[in-house]
């Protein structure tokens, strides 16, 4: 044998036995996922950062009630729930067996330790709010337990199903910001800040366990960096990809699949209806028939989106298209604009925040806005800068932003909400919703507050911001839609 | 050499105090608060206001500066207000990502600089030193986050010889982590070696021109004889400069490359506390670089005084 032979042959040897090594053949069972923005702690009921669910929700943590991947309310830790005829006592029936991760049991007296911490004086729960009709919870035996409403809310079974009422332990509470504790599929391992979250798979879940044996969260805020990340293969999703102008490319790869389903983010031009002069309901129409909502979504954020006309989810079942009731028709918008008294326009402010919806579409709005004879001042802010001037200071025209919380119409019931629409009636509606369990009196007013908002005209519906990411072809399982902002992997797989 | 010391502490000092006000004041002034921003857009106002309580934001402004700068001598930085771990905690492991890329990079700049810099003084006016002067021109021009932009498609995406960023932690190993690092480096030190290599360049060739060195020229030494014994080390006080400034500026600077890179290094820290509002680590973050720049010049000034006898003597 010649040496060059003796070299080949043992070069064939070594890629045969490489090849039939077990290794080759297993399906991967670890995961990196990019994200843009890390979260500021791991704790989701002390904080608002959507980022937190990213990571744990569903992972980690979990609540009485959850959200399925296409926004319906399913059982949690609650295996089953009966509600009283008043609507205002809840009986909820929990799994047994469930652990923390800790190893200790999770009873009832968690339960009640977690909804009586939500509105507690010193409570920093973000969506306090939401919780405020629950009255006391009381353990009735360690896997019962009675929630108490001072009045019947038929959102409660939906708000339980938010991160910011996962059931946490009273033991591990004070570390949940740096070393979360929960129930979930997954067990919280490490967490680089600044770098990335690691989790693995929690080996006595109650329930069915993750496919996944490691996750790795990689927060990568630069979007070209993010390009570079998903080429490179050092993450094997990235969810939302914050480029949309990427996405073609990732499309035209064989090796990667786009993602575009749906998010619970309303974008809209919200109007400052106490300042004059668009406190005039015909100037609010006029501007929202000078806004062509196609040429925003194809100009900012690349065709992805879909139009809206109201402040509601179009996934949703009791989603009403109005978008016909603002179509875009300029010669309308000046027309009303002469009968509000403003026939040569006027001036006002748009202040922009971060995201590429507000800062692209921003610019697109202004011209459109333009075209009727109104001129509107642009200036770019930070979130923090937003959150003082506009939402805090109400110092503004208009804005752009996407609302992001699920089912969240309540919000223009509260007159000293940002936008400041103050009008009773609405308010009732919204009342008569709260105190309403049943499904066709809900459907009923919902469609009714949908369309009492697009009557008065009281912001701008832009478009329901679209779940665009990218992930390996290879990946199953992943969520097409957000109908909160998490990342749940419970049920990820490699396809082989 | 004790007095000269003394004299550079002092202004050290000085120095590190008037920082301390102004960083202070100027995030004090600087909108938007950060309990709200935290809570986000359905949060009540007592909410936010019992976070602001926990927070200690509602203090005056005097105490809480009082407290900021009496906790920072005793190394006590208190607790960020969004990830809520001890803010002295969060720079230890930014720092031990930021120091070893800025020393990498500035070994590199130096490594590169040194020799070509004497290089193209020593055959001024040759071919050799026309085109080192054109490279290093480029190498100014060239923004440093495109040029890195440029070293991940070629080594990540084409070749996937390094990844595209990201930094494993030092436990994965020293080599896993000088790999990591190698790219941004590379980013970092090839504008830097540009410039240093210009100012070696021309300061070598100002003290060739100088009397001394004829002198020494006179006494038979050759050119290279000359160059190395004599002219090197008078041309070293501007390159040291240039490189006290420069390792300041990697330290603090190198935002856009640790974005570029994903690295959890202290000018991401800043980037993404000033975005979050977690003023305190804003302030603590920056108070630390500013004391970083005023120890390099420090540690600049006491080398000058090494490399030149007479300064020691003449400020003595």
């Amino acid at each position: 044998m010649t040496s060059a032979f003796k070299a080949l042959a043992f070069a064939g040897a070594l890629a045969v036995s490489t090849a039939l090594s077990p290794a080759a053949f297993a399906a991967k069972t670890d995961i990196t996922v990019g994200a843009q923005l890390e979260p500021p702690n791991l704790d989701p009921t002390s904080g608002a950062a959507g980022a937190i669910d990213t990571v744990t929700y569903s992972n980690i943590f979990e609540g009485l009630t959850r959200f399925g991947p296409d926004g319906s309310i399913n059982p949690g830790l609650a295996e089953s729930w009966s509600i009283s005829d008043d609507g205002k006592v809840y009986t909820f029936n929990l799994r047994k067996g469930v652990k923390f991760h800790d190893g200790t049991d999770m009873t009832a007296d968690d339960v009640k330790f977690s909804l009586e911490r939500i509105g507690a004086e010193e409570s920093t729960n973000a969506q306090k709010a939401l919780y405020a009709d629950i009255e006391s919870v009381e353990v009735v035996d360690p896997h019962t337990v009675k929630v108490m409403l001072s009045k019947p809310n038929g959102s409660m079974l939906f708000n339980l199903a938010w991160g910011d009422a996962v059931i946490v332990a009273p033991e591990t509470i004070a570390n949940n910001a740096t070393n979360p504790v929960g129930t979930g599929a997954f067990v919280f391992k490490d967490w680089v800040q600044g770098d990335r979250v690691e989790l693995e798979r929690n080996a006595d879940y109650w329930g069915e366990p993750a496919k996944l044996e490691k996750v790795t969260f990689k927060f990568i805020s630069d979007p070209n960096a993010a390009f570079a990340a998903v080429m490179a293969g050092d993450v094997d999703a990235f969810m939302p990809f914050p480029a949309p102008e990427n996405l073609p490319q990732f499309a035209a790869d064989p090796r990667f699949r786009v993602i575009a389903g749906s998010t619970e983010g309303e974008t809209i031009l919200s109007t400052n209806n106490k300042m004059p002069p668009l406190d005039n309901p015909k100037v609010r129409e006029a501007i929202a028939h000078a806004i062509d909502r196609q040429a925003i979504i194809d100009g900012a954020m690349f065709g992805y989106g879909t139009p809206i006309g109201t402040h509601f989810a179009p996934h949703h079942p009791s989603y009403l298209d109005l978008t016909a009731q603002s179509n875009y028709d300029p010669e309308k918008a000046k027309a009303l604009l002469a009968e509000a008294g403003h026939p040569d326009g006027f001036k006002t402010t748009l202040k922009l925040p971060p995201p590429s919806y507000a800062r692209r579409g921003g610019e697109i709005i202004a011209s459109q806005l333009r075209d009727i004879g109104i001129e509107t001042e642009i200036s770019n802010l930070e979130w923090a800068q937003w959150l003082e001037q506009v939402f805090k200071g109400k110092d503004y025209g208009l804005t752009i932003v996407s609302h992001t919380e699920p089912f969240d119409i309540g919000i223009y019931a509260r007159p000293d909400y940002y936008f400041q629409y103050d009008n009773p009636e609405f308010q009732k509606i919204i009342e008569d919703l709260n105190n309403t369990a049943d499904p066709e009196e809900r459907d009923r007013l919902v469609k009714q507050a949908q369309k009492k908002i697009a009557d008065d005209y009281v912001n701008g519906y832009l478009f329901q911001l679209a779940n665009t990411g990218v992930v390996n072809a290879k990946l199953q399982g992943v969520w097409e839609n957000a109908p909160t902002q998490a990342a749940d992997m419970t049920a990820v797989y490699w396809e082989d | 050499m004790l007095p000269y010391m003394i004299k550079r502490l002092v202004s050290l000092t000085i120095s590190l105090m008037a920082a301390s006000l102004v960083i202070f004041f100027v995030i004090e002034v600087v909108p938007g608060d950060p309990a709200s921003f935290m809570l986000g857009l359905n949060a009540s106002p007592e909410t936010v206001a019992a976070l602001r309580d926990s927070l200690g934001l509602n203090a005056p402004a005097p105490m809480r500066y009082w407290q900021w700068i009496t906790g920072l001598v005793q190394g006590e930085f208190g607790i960020s207000y969004t990830y809520k771990v001890p803010v002295s905690e969060l720079i230890a492991d930014r720092f031990w990502v930021s120091m070893p890329l800025s020393v990498y990079a500035l070994m590199l700049s130096t490594a590169i600089a040194f020799p070509v810099g004497v290089i193209a003084a020593a055959r001024r006016n040759s071919p050799t030193d026309v085109s080192i002067m054109g490279v290093t021109q480029l190498g100014v021009a060239v923004p440093n986050f495109w040029f890195a932009m440029l070293l991940v498609l070629l080594f990540s995406i084409t070749l996937r010889w390094f990844s595209a960023g990201g930094f494993p932690g030092w436990e994965a190993g020293f080599f896993a982590c000088m790999k990591a690092l190698t790219l941004p480096a590379i980013a970092l030190a090839l504008p830097q070696a540009s410039i240093l290599a210009r100012v070696m360049r021309s300061s070598l060739l100002d003290t060739l021109g100088e009397d001394f060195v004829r002198t020494a020229r006179a006494k038979g030494l050759t050119r290279r004889q000359a160059l190395w014994r004599h002219a090197l080390r008078n041309a070293l006080i501007p390159v040291l400069t240039i490189i006290g400034l420069q390792f300041s500026f990697l330290l603090a600077g190198a935002i856009i490359i640790e974005n570029v890179f994903f690295l959890p290094g202290l000018g991401r820290l800043v980037f993404q506390s000033i975005t979050q509002r977690d003023l305190i680590v804003v302030k603590s973050v920056i108070f630390l670089l500013v004391f970083a720049v005023i120890l390099v010049t420090f540690i600049v000034d006491v080398t000058y005084a090494i490399v030149d006898p007479r300064l020691r003597r003449a400020r003595a």
